[in-house]
């Protein structure tokens, strides 16, 4: 790798603490599963490692939003439509998987077809029972949606609110789409029962390992590359895009453009993060499309900091932790908690608590130095 | 409709030569545009000249800004032509694709990117690369940086180089938004009143600034400060209720009853 990126990605504090806290997760959690026994304090669960593996997934859909939110200024309400096209195209590739071993025994219908009296696979479900080629739709089926709908509403130069209203009725439009059983990807039921995963058993403990490490693997790589792009000239141009559109404009740049790279860009990320997502969660249905999540992903980018990448990780993390916590606990609280962490990070942390840090960071230098100077 | 099909399959990055055959750069004609039935542009007629320094004057409401609006791409009007040069329709291009060809502007309100560093404003406007993909890949050279360098030295910014532009004063950001224009290398230069609130010192080296600027280019300068205009004009143009009332020197124009009415009221 050239010296210079190497430096630049490892320049940020906030980037060198997430690294670290990646990498050290990425080697104890194995460890402490696999190598200390069932019993021990420090053996982690393997439902642990699951539910650790999903907010991998979620951190990495936050950086995707944080990448268009924070650094371009497009507030996006609807990134759960490439999220979840991505886990039903990984979905579709571990229904095929089953094959005979469904309910009715079907080599090549999956139940819900077979349910449905259907006789033979519809074309889109053809191919899909190839990882290769299913990985490839993850990442071409959620592009191509994410290219068509940038190219129409970046050219027609719709924003701010307005560009939000129009992705979150994106992704419920999708929603109403799939709950329909004639489209043929399992109706409000989804896609579920997965056996097995390139012929590994999803339910042992080494795939789960397996799959946490990929989603880590991914959310590093995810981070350096936005890392880079927004260290490039490029970043610097979608920065002033966020700031001076028509100054952008001015000086030669085709904004559109500029939005709609990175706009597929993060749905790219958002379509990995929901594949990953899915074989650790054992099932993909409608309600991922859901406008909710969608809002619940800008609430972690906002909790954590907006515009830092690893403030969007953080919140994320966060965010989830509570929401396994409370869901479990308080059930009824939870959404009214959620209301309020996004209302009070509004009013009180409008950089969230990575600007937090930040600002305590700088009182104690400045105390620091007071001292310093009175002593 | 903003985006008619030629503007997108237009012209990309290289940029055009303008053919200036007539010792014109700028031809305006004939130009209407209303909005809600108020004419803000009534059949103007506007040449520039190359190498000119031109400025325009009005009071509010004659159809200013409207001008630059239509000239830059950023209205299109409802009749009438805008040439660059013998060969560019100005009025089939994108605001991209005319500031690409070489029409730099500057708003009335200083407009640079807060964000970024000086010398990161004026490297984001120099002429050149402007595809995602490129821009992934851009690098500048030695030579660029030097290029970066000699404009703010030019604007008298080269203490601030690496200060965020946001924290500039509202003069110095008027001189880095001139000196982003610089970096875009424009045969014409469109500057929307540039000394609005500046200090009289500001003003001056702002004037010293454009005058130096012309001769090579070409430029337009919109402003309503009549000291200001007597010390940079050579040509004043009057524009009034969407067309030119008068032009001539500074002198003439002052002393044409017409002018002195519209602007005294009667």
């Amino acid at each position: 790798m050239n010296h210079s990126l190497l430096r630049l990605l490892w320049a940020e504090r906030g980037s060198r603490a997430f690294y670290i806290v990646l990498l050290l997760a990425a080697v104890f959690v194995p460890l402490l599963n696999l190598g200390v026994a069932d019993g021990s304090a420090l053996h982690v669960p393997t439902y642990t490692v699951a539910l650790l593996g999903k907010y991998m997934c979620y951190a990495l859909l936050a950086i995707a939003v944080d990448l268009v939110w924070g650094y371009c200024g497009i507030l996006s309400l609807g990134h759960t439509a490439f999220f979840a096209l991505g886990g039903y195209a990984m979905g579709m590739y571990l229904m095929r998987q089953i094959g005979a071993r469904g309910v009715y025994g079907d080599a090549l219908l999956p139940d819900f077809m077979v349910f449905l009296n259907w006789k033979e696979l519809p074309w889109f479900w053809h191919g899909m029972d190839m990882f290769w080629f299913a990985m490839l739709m993850m990442l071409f089926v959620p592009g191509l949606l994410a290219y068509a709908f940038g190219w129409f509403a970046f050219r027609s130069r719709v924003t701010g609110v307005y560009l939000s209203i129009i992705t979150q009725a994106l992704t419920y439009a999708l929603l109403l789409a799939f709950f329909r059983n004639e489209m043929g990807f399992g109706g409000n039921n989804g896609l579920t029962d997965f056996k097995d995963l390139l012929g590994f058993d999803l339910q042992s403990s080494g795939v789960r390992i397996a799959l946490f490490l990929a989603s880590a693997i991914a959310l590093g790589l995810a981070y350096a590359a936005c890392r880079a792009v927004i260290a490039s000239r490029l970043g610097r141009v979608i920065e002033a895009v966020r700031d001076a559109e028509s100054r952008a404009r001015f000086i030669g740049y085709r904004v559109e453009n500029v939005k709609l790279w990175v706009w597929v860009f993060s749905a790219l990320l958002a379509a990995v993060a929901g594949a990953l997502y899915v074989p650790q969660v054992g099932i993909i249905n409608p309600s991922e499309f859901a406008p909710i999540n969608a809002i619940e992903i800008v609430v972690w980018v906002a909790v954590g900091g907006r515009g830092t990448l690893y403030g969007a990780a953080l919140g994320a993390l966060l965010v989830n932790y509570a929401k396994t916590y409370f869901t479990a606990a308080l059930p009824e609280v939870w959404l009214f908690a959620l209301g309020g962490l996004f209302v009070g990070v509004t009013l009180f942390l409008p950089k969230g608590i990575v600007g937090l840090i930040a600002q305590w960071q700088t009182r104690l230098t400045k105390a620091a130095s007071l001292k310093e100077a009175s002593a | 409709m903003r985006g008619s099909k030629r503007q997108y399959l237009g012209r990309r990055s290289s940029q055009p030569k303008v053919d200036i055959a007539n010792n014109i750069i700028l031809y305006v004609e004939d130009v209407s545009v209303s909005f809600d039935g108020f004419k803000a542009l009534n059949k103007l007629n506007l040449y520039i000249e190359v190498g000119e320094l031109r400025c325009i004057i009005g009071p509010n409401g004659a159809g200013k800004t409207t001008m630059m609006d239509v000239i830059t791409g950023k209205t299109r009007p409802d009749s009438g032509s805008a040439w660059f040069g013998q060969t560019i329709d100005l009025l089939t291009l994108s605001e991209p694709a005319i500031a690409q060809a070489g029409i730099g502007r500057k708003f009335q309100k200083p407009t640079v990117f807060p964000n970024h560093t000086v010398f990161e404003n004026l490297e984001l406007a120099m002429a050149g690369t402007r595809s995602p993909w490129k821009l992934l890949r851009a690098r500048l050279t030695p030579s660029q940086i030097d290029k970066i360098d000699d404009v703010l030295a030019t604007i008298g910014l080269r203490e601030r180089r690496d200060a965020i532009a946001g924290s500039l004063s509202h003069g110095q950001k008027q001189w880095l938004e001139i000196g982003m224009l610089l970096m875009q290398d424009p045969q014409l230069l469109l500057v929307d009143e540039p000394v609005a609130g500046m200090t009289p010192q500001e003003t001056e080296r702002t004037a010293q600034l454009l005058t130096s600027l012309a001769g090579t280019r070409s430029v337009v300068v919109v402003e309503h400060d009549m000291d200001f205009v007597r010390s940079i004009a050579r040509t004043v143009t009057v524009l009034h209720e969407g067309s030119v009332l008068a032009e001539g020197s500074i002198d003439q124009v002052q002393a044409n009853p017409r002018v002195v009415e519209v602007y005294l009221g009667e």
